[in-house]
């Protein structure tokens, strides 16, 4: 009986993502701008290393193209990771816990919410009809991978996959040093351009490497959006709020009543610590 | 009553049950009144009354409650771990196992443990709850005693 082949639970799954590799990693439907996203830094930084890393090498250190490669590596893993774990999905209901919840009604479907104390404060479980269950607090369920995911983020199309309890500190790993990555890639060809400029100006450097050019605007352009999210992602993690609840306002205050968050440790240092460091939670769809 | 915890709710019931072809399934559900870490409810369901006594049945919920909680507690070594798979941009998780997962293997080892010496010769079965999604645990009254799981892995995934 030892060789039965076990049915894992991803195998049988109803949402809408798609495994791979033995179910080692896994998608989101519509991973178009996730390509997009991919693309554009590999391609910034391809023409980095290309054409700013080697002048800059000579000229100012070799430090410079060490520290851009640790950065990219650190970016593309964060992002990979992101993008290709499991964020915390909740499996269905299976068909006996479904029926025990109905018969608890006398045949009717249950109620739309439970409401349960968390810490002493009234938070309530919404019942989810696809997944048959009552979400846990701070779940909620993705329409576009139609799944319940735990400490649901966000469903981000950037990184094509939820972000949820499982991914959020690789998340946030990928937007912190991908603001890095943007400065100091930035930095790199600002610095090539004025150095180059300072013998023949300002236009002979500009027709001498306008890939430089290129990469300057590229960062220029999209640096602003990344340093704003990474603080208003370092301001969550210390807070420990979701951009769900954030958008919903789950926490502030009504009608002047102070509503304060009950998952949270009390201090930012400590929110952070279990936020982006504490344990990992297991995936439970048997990956 | 030796259950004092506090209830999650006023409309939460503390199990439900349906007969099926393989006999009642009782579900204990979660107990959030302490944050959002895996805890069960520890109130004692009536349908078990004639097979197993109140404080064995608490004392195994107990049991499991501590090793969940031993699970999610971060110390210095989850840390550690948080901030090593960090830095190795990973690639870490491909070769070691997290501090959940060992705790996760300690669990199904005590429920295992439990079903063979306490819970299967009385007709009752324990669900190890990783494969219920760590929401509820199911346990099932088998009418006769002594049998073998009746929920496998093959069969009862399959409806998840």
């Amino acid at each position: 009986m030892a060789s039965r082949r076990v049915t894992r639970k991803w195998e049988v799954f109803a949402g809408r993502n798609r495994f791979w590799c033995d179910g080692r990693l896994m998608t989101a439907p519509h991973p178009g701008v996730f390509l997009l996203t991919l693309a554009l830094i590999c391609g910034t930084c391809a023409l980095h290393f290309a054409f700013d890393c080697p002048f800059l090498a000579v000229r100012v250190s070799a430090a410079v193209p060490a520290v851009g490669a640790a950065l990219f590596v650190l970016t593309l893993a964060a992002l990979l990771r992101t993008a290709l774990s499991d964020p915390g999905i909740i499996p269905r209901a299976a068909t006996a816990e479904a029926a025990a919840l109905e018969a608890a009604e006398a045949g009717r479907p249950p109620p739309r919410a439970r409401e349960v104390l968390v810490r002493g404060r009234p938070v309530k479980l919404k019942y989810c009809f696809t997944c048959k269950m009552f979400r846990p607090p701070r779940a909620s369920h993705c329409s576009l991978c139609d799944n319940c995911v735990d400490r649901f983020d966000h469903h981000c199309p950037w990184v094509g996959n939820c972000v949820g309890k499982r991914n959020y500190r690789s998340f946030y790993t990928f937007v912190v040093s991908l603001s890095f990555l943007a400065v100091f890639v930035f930095a790199c060809a600002v610095t090539h351009l004025a150095l180059a400029a300072r013998g023949a100006g300002v236009a002979a450097a500009l027709h001498a490497s306008p890939a430089s050019a290129l990469v300057a605007a590229v960062c220029f352009l999209s640096v602003w959006s990344v340093l704003g999210l990474a603080g208003f992602h370092t301001y969550l993690a210390s807070t420990d709020q979701t951009t769900n609840e954030d958008i919903k306002g789950s926490f502030s205050s009504r009608r002047g009543v102070s509503n304060p968050n009950p998952y949270s440790r009390g201090n930012a240092c400590a929110n952070c610590w279990y936020v982006l460091c504490g344990p990992l939670a297991p995936s439970l769809i048997d990956r | 009553m030796a259950n004092n915890r506090i209830p999650s709710g006023p409309n939460t019931p503390g199990s439900q049950q349906t007969p099926t072809q393989q006999g009642i399934k009782i579900f204990i559900q979660r107990d959030y009144s302490e944050g959002t870490a895996v805890k069960f409810q520890t109130r004692f369901p009536p349908e078990l009354e004639e097979r197993i006594d109140r404080q064995t049945f608490e004392h195994t919920i107990e049991r499991l409650n501590e090793h969940f909680e031993m699970a999610e507690t971060a110390d210095c070594s989850t840390y550690c771990e948080g901030c090593l798979a960090c830095l190795t941009a990973y690639f870490i998780y491909i070769c070691t196992e997290t501090h959940y997962e060992k705790h996760l293997r300690k669990v199904s080892k005590f429920i295992a443990t439990q079903n063979e010496r306490v819970y299967n010769p009385r007709g009752v079965h324990i669900t190890d709850p990783i494969l219920r999604g760590l929401r509820v645990i199911e346990i099932t009254m088998i009418d006769v005693p002594n049998c073998q799981s009746p929920t496998g892995n093959n069969t009862s995934i399959r409806h998840t």
